[in-house]
């Protein structure tokens, strides 16, 4: 390369970064760094672009999108349970949480009926999932700040509930065990020691990582009033789940829009009073001890009776009953090469995942295929909201500030 | 979900073409807002005493393609204080895809412009900063527009093997 190339290729860059930075650095006064994509502490492909007075952020300009993998225009071409499956890929994290709302949108629009044992299965699976997903962030997030044993612990105790996950539907991850009507088939009867098991033995370990970290002075130090953000802004930029309760704004979508029975349940929401980085650690703490409650409050009170929707429009008839009814036959094969037709129309459903407000919003035209299906994801909202929880922190606290949000990437860009 | 009881309330405070229609599914209240006025509306349903819709939970454009108009714009949005939420649809044209954008009023509605504005190619007026945000800069085309092909790789057999090789997107000698 030549230098009048190279100078070429510089104009380039200074005219792809004018209105993105500031006037200083394009006159050499500030400098500005790339961060990512390929970096470990921005969990997954997140790029941003900082720009640095000394070692303070001046402006930091987020830019997403290199996991885009279209799944809300794969999901227009397939049917809606073929879509299901599409759903677990989004927030890989929290893949029964997906599979719920995705259900109870279709649930909604069709008007469908959930059996009670059902609505607790998912309750109960829905806060494993949030504890898997609250162990992963705290894993990555204390790895991130440089606590590196936090993360073998909480791995540890993460491939537990993977293992569950793996009795009930045969995946790891990918389970897609959440269906429209119910849930895909009835839990095995080693699914309950199993659970208790679990349930009896984790909050010892909570109590291990409090002990490694909520007194721990570099911890205090790296997180307390590190990111803070106020009521107002929290609410102004659209955040929600921890972020928002850390902020001390006592919403959470199980108390205020109660689905798939959480009314039943006994929980108490955990809020933070200054909204930084560290409050939002305890909050996700509190959370899991929380989601324990519900999980044992639900195997106790767990329902007998049928775990899906006896609705034969949009409920597969079970294996035993194709050898001697017709009818179920033709339902059977009405249902698997055709789909169901939900009436025409939109409706918005939203949920409590581990990140914060999941929504679904499906609309269909009256076929086969829903028409279109968005989902309004915490993950990209709340990194939207980034340059300002940033902004006038050192560069070394971004990772922490990134870490306390809890995206995860798949979920932003989906 | 708790129900949405305000409707007249917030027809009366509004000019008489703001609203042009109201549509209940499923528990759902729907507004449909004339184009012109989105920008006043969400305002209003956001300073209003008894609606305060003071939290924007999302904004999603749906391709009616090929009806005319044919682009639809649902916006969510939710009241922390009072526990309840609307649904504010606009329709933008098909041949002209703009839309007043609702920044000033709620910046949570920032990424989701430039979400729409990528994929579905609808050019929101007043936006700060209006970029591409999933597609590359360079792309050519909206990818959720229902005339974009979904696209797809044929699957190769032995009676197919050296014509899809052809077509295989890999550098050539």
């Amino acid at each position: 390369m030549t230098i009048s190339e190279h100078q070429e290729d510089w104009q380039q860059d200074l005219e792809e970064l004018k209105g993105l930075v500031s006037e200083r650095a394009l006159a050499g006064d500030t400098m500005v760094l790339n961060m990512g994509p390929q970096h470990p502490s921005t969990h997954g492909v997140l790029r941003v672009l900082l720009e640095l007075d000394g070692e303070t952020i001046v402006s930091c300009v987020p830019d997403v999108g290199y996991l885009h993998t279209g799944i809300e225009k794969n999901m227009e071409a397939k049917k809606y349970e073929q879509a299901l499956v599409m759903t677990d890929r989004t927030d890989y994290l929290n893949n029964l949480g997906n599979n719920l709302v995705y259900c109870l949108a279709i649930e909604k629009l069709a008007n469908l009926d959930v059996p009670p044992r059902a609505q607790y299965l998912r309750v109960l699976l829905a806060e494993l999932t949030r504890i898997n997903s609250h162990l992963v962030w705290l894993g990555t997030h204390a790895l991130d700040i440089g606590a590196m044993s936090v993360f073998l612990y909480c791995f540890r105790e993460r491939e537990k509930i993977l293992d569950i996950f793996e009795m009930i539907s045969g995946q790891r991850m990918m389970t897609s065990y959440i269906r429209p009507g119910g849930v895909w088939r009835d839990v095995p009867p080693e699914f309950e020691p199993a659970v208790r098991a679990f349930i009896d033995d984790f909050p010892a370990k909570i109590d291990d990582y409090e002990n490694l970290l909520t007194n721990n002075p570099l911890w205090l130090d790296r997180t307390e009033g590190v990111g803070f953000i106020t009521a107002e802004d929290a609410i102004r930029y659209g955040c929600s789940g921890p972020v928002l309760r850390a902020s001390g704004v006592n919403w959470d979508i199980r108390k205020a829009l109660p689905y798939s029975s959480y009314e039943d349940f006994d929980f108490d929401v955990p809020l933070g009073q200054h909204g930084d980085v560290y409050d939002r650690y305890l909050c996700r703490i509190e959370e899991m001890r929380q989601s324990l409650r519900i999980v044992r409050q639900a195997l106790d009170n767990l329902p007998d009776g049928p775990s899906r929707s006896n609705n034969r429009k949009y409920v597969p008839p079970p294996r035993s009953e194709l050898g001697h009814s017709m009818e179920a036959v033709i339902h059977h094969f009405k249902l698997w090469t055709e789909g169901y037709r939900p009436p025409k129309g939109e409706v918005y459903v939203r949920v409590e995942s581990p990140r914060g407000e999941l929504g679904c919003f499906l609309a269909s035209d009256g076929t086969p295929k829903p028409w279109r299906v968005h989902f309004r994801t915490p993950s990209f909202v709340q990194l939207s909201a980034l340059p300002k929880l940033s902004d006038g922190h050192l560069i070394a606290d971004l990772v922490g500030i990134i870490g306390s949000i809890d995206i995860v990437l798949g979920d932003c860009d989906r | 979900m708790a129900e949405f009881e305000c409707i007249e309330e917030l027809q009366a405070g509004l000019p008489p073409d703001a609203i042009q229609n109201v549509e209940t599914f499923r528990g759902e209240v729907t507004f449909v807002v004339n184009p012109e006025q989105i920008v006043e509306v969400c305002r209003y349903c956001r300073d209003t005493k008894g609606l305060e819709f003071d939290f924007f939970s999302g904004l999603t454009g749906i391709d009616y393609y090929p009806s005319e108009p044919r682009f639809g714009l649902a916006y969510h949005l939710y009241s922390l204080i009072h526990n309840h939420s609307i649904r504010l649809k606009v329709y933008v044209s098909g041949d002209e895809p703009v839309a007043h954008s609702v920044v000033p009023v709620y910046t949570a509605a920032n990424w989701f412009e430039r979400e729409i504005f990528d994929l579905l190619g609808i050019t929101f007026t007043d936006h700060p900063d209006l970029r591409r945000i999933m597609m590359p800069d360079d792309w050519n085309g909206h990818p959720l527009r229902k005339d974009y092909p979904l696209g797809y790789e044929t699957v190769q057999f032995s009676f197919n093997r050296d014509e899809v090789t052809l077509h295989k997107p890999y550098a050539k000698e």
